[in-house]
């Protein structure tokens, strides 16, 4: 045997002890520090449990930049195994067009429809009776996470609702800090919307307008004084000039600013910090006034690839990635709730015991992703973007949002 | 050759029409195709996946009354405006500058002409520092002494495209400098000679004689500076994202966030139909002059 027979012998040896061993690219858009830890979770096991390897293909920058990559490859037919999207109206038609794997049979066998906590987050990966997705995680954006250490060096105590924390606004400032912080993108300002609006005009009222697209509703009293509110808000935040939310939420571990409004992943960035719950920050879900949360999140889908071998290891990877464990280990580290309702949080810490509450007492609502098209939400967005960086009025802000919303479908 | 009929010019020279035919069909296919269906799923109301459901000019409704849209025209045209002159002004002056033989002309030429081999991203990265209050030019000025200096165009929603501006023609003089050298130095050195004998002022000489005699070269610069206005996309994108806010968004980037982030084909399609459009008009006009002229020559 010369050198390249017993090499090629040698290869084949090593394929054949691992038939079936695959390759899965896996594409998702967590890279701030909380999120790449939880997301080094997932790799783990799957490379733990399985035979297969995965390849990680995070994508830089929000949802935002990341989905019109991730849609436009699979669109284009270069489909990677699997990869993060939120679940809810993103993914429809890519569904409609049969561009991703049924996962009905492994979420059948694993007794998803039991698990999963609440049930809307299956509900939203389903179409026509078949499960497409895997939710991982629950999010909720309705968080107002505040700074110790701002609030000892203004001299005044740390807030408990919405109301306290703009009535200690001025304090802040004339300690030369920003009240306020706020990522400069549209979908942050956007979250920051949502939220005032659910504490300010009610549950009723922000169901009304964002499920039933009811513009009557928007155009009355009620979203007026959320306007306001915003328009209030946005003075608070006028300093803020930071663009990604981990170097806002950075503002606030580091004491710069007194507060910000974020979804509950922010506190992955707390946790990397090194701060402890309730002794260098607080948080307030539903800003302290209103004790709901909306239940958005991430799912995995699965893109039809026409190789019975990665088909196998896509179910593997799906069903694993709501095994018990691995949702423990996961969601511990992304600060994020676990979608299943039967495993033991108790390690959780004291803000993520919060949320875990507000679940069970049943204070959930749907998130934006499941009511608003990708289309309504940019609107939105740009108008929020837009009203946040001018001087543009509340009255004005209101009309233009009950065109969108009259236009909405 | 030698037939008794002449032969038709259709069939004249027919390997080397037969060897253009993929040409013209990818030209065909490609341009024309593409352009065309573009247009026809503009009127569709298609979301995610391109759908033939009649829309009438519901989208082009919904865009002209978008505020993002104007504000993205209005910015198109400013920047536009802005640059087409600029770069022109500049790029001649600092050519006619470099054509005067001057020392180390090379290195100046280098120098010059270096920003136009970064892309635009990094040339947006690279200006977004430069002009960042906190470590860019405001903190340079103020640390010599001048406290009170302020330069933000960035933070500025009035401003921010000239930023933008500024950043473009630093990356693009370069360029236009160069084509502009080259036809300076095709003018014939007897011109030169024959001006100095009759007494022309230099200015006078340049702007009299030698511009008029480089029109070709003028028109060369303007056609590769028009077609990198209208496609402005990566610098504001890689240099303030359009914001803040949307003050500095331009229709490019509507156009590719209305496709693929709000999953809105048949709205990106009419904003890029208008695209065309307005190239359209701009070009039409022009080209005749340009080129029609030339037979009553």
């Amino acid at each position: 045997m010369n050198l390249k027979t017993k090499l090629l012998s040698a290869a084949a040896i090593i394929c054949g002890t691992s038939v079936g061993a695959v390759e899965l690219e896996v594409t998702h858009w967590w890279t701030s520090g909380g999120e790449a830890a939880a997301v080094s979770e997932l790799a783990k096991a799957f490379t733990a449990k399985t035979d297969h390897t995965w390849v990680d293909g995070a994508i830089a920058g929000s949802g935002g930049t990341a989905r019109p990559i991730i849609i436009s490859r699979i669109l284009g037919g270069d489909p990677m195994a699997a990869t993060q999207l939120n679940h809810g109206r993103q993914s429809e038609e890519l569904i409609e067009a049969g561009l991703m794997t049924d996962l009905t049979e492994i979420a059948e066998a694993g007794g998803w429809k039991d698990l999963v906590n609440p049930s809307s987050l299956l509900d939203s990966c389903t179409l026509d009776g078949r499960i497409y997705c895997v939710p991982v995680n629950i999010h909720s954006a309705q968080w107002l996470w505040l700074s110790h250490e701002a609030f000892a060096t203004a001299g005044v105590d740390v807030p408990k609702d919405w109301h306290q924390f703009v009535a200690a606004a001025p304090a802040l400032q004339k300690a030369g800090l920003v009240p306020l912080a706020m990522g400069q993108q549209g979908w942050q300002q956007n979250i920051a919307f949502g939220t005032l609006t659910i504490a300010i005009a009610g549950v009723e009222d922000w169901r009304e307008v964002t499920v039933n697209k009811n513009a009557e509703v928007a155009a009355g009293d009620s979203y007026k004084s959320v306007f306001e509110a915003v328009a209030d808000a946005r003075e608070l935040a006028r300093d803020s000039k930071v663009q990604d939310w981990n170097l806002a939420t950075n503002m606030v571990i580091t004491g710069k600013a007194g507060g910000q409004i974020m979804g509950d992943w922010a506190q992955g960035e707390f946790q990397v910090a090194g701060q402890v719950a309730d002794q260098d920050y607080s948080c307030l879900p539903g800003l302290g006034i209103n004790q709901v949360l909306d239940t958005g999140g991430d799912a995995f889908y699965f893109p039809k690839i026409d190789d019975p071998e990665i088909h196998a290891a896509q179910l593997e990877l799906a069903a694993l990635l709501i095994s018990p464990e691995v949702q423990v280990a996961f969601n511990l580290a992304k600060g994020s709730l676990p979608v299943r309702g039967d495993i033991d949080m108790s390690s959780a810490n004291s803000c993520m015991q919060k949320g875990l509450e507000i679940l069970a007492s049943g204070g959930v609502l749907p998130s934006d992703d499941m009511s608003l098209s990708a289309d309504t939400t940019t609107q939105i967005e740009d108008l929020m973007a837009e009203f946040w960086a001018s001087d543009l009025s509340a009255t004005e802000a209101q009309a233009r949002y009950v065109d969108i919303i009259a236009d909405a479908d | 050759m030698d037939s008794a009929k002449r032969p038709n010019g259709l069939f004249r020279n027919k390997s080397a029409k037969i060897a253009s035919i993929p040409m013209i069909l990818t030209a065909l296919v490609v341009f024309f195709g593409g352009t065309a269906w573009t247009v026809f799923y503009s009127f569709t109301g298609s979301r995610l996946l391109p759908k033939v459901k009649f829309v009438g000019f519901d989208q082009y409704e919904r865009l002209w009354s978008s505020h993002r849209w104007m504000i993205s025209i209005e910015n198109l045209a400013i920047y536009g405006i802005c640059s087409l002159v600029l770069t022109m002004v500049l790029g001649f002056t600092l050519a006619a500058l470099l054509d005067r033989k001057i020392r180390f002309e090379n290195t100046f030429r280098t120098i010059i002409l270096y920003p136009f081999a970064l892309s635009f991203v990094v040339t947006g990265l690279a200006w977004q520092w430069i002009l960042n209050p906190d470590f860019g030019v405001q903190a340079v000025v103020r640390a010599w002494g001048w406290e009170s200096f302020s330069f933000d165009p960035m933070n500025n929603p009035d401003i921010v495209i000239y930023g933008i501006l500024i950043a473009g023609m630093w990356q693009g003089t370069g360029l236009v400098m160069v084509i502009m050298l080259a036809g300076l130095r095709g003018i014939d050195e007897d011109i030169w000679k024959a001006t100095r004998v009759d007494g022309i002022g230099l200015v006078k000489t340049y702007v009299q004689v030698i511009v008029p005699m480089m029109r070709p070269v003028f028109v060369t610069a303007l056609v590769i500076i028009s077609s990198g206005i209208i496609k402005l996309y990566d610098l504001v994108v890689a240099q303030t994202n359009g914001g803040p806010g949307i003050s500095s968004e331009v229709p490019a980037k509507y156009v590719i966030d209305y496709m693929f982030k709000a999953q809105n084909l048949g709205q990106g399609f009419a904003a890029s139909t208008m695209m065309m459009v307005s190239v359209v008009i701009i070009l039409v006009p022009w080209a005749y002059l340009e080129f029609g002229g030339k037979k009553r020559d």
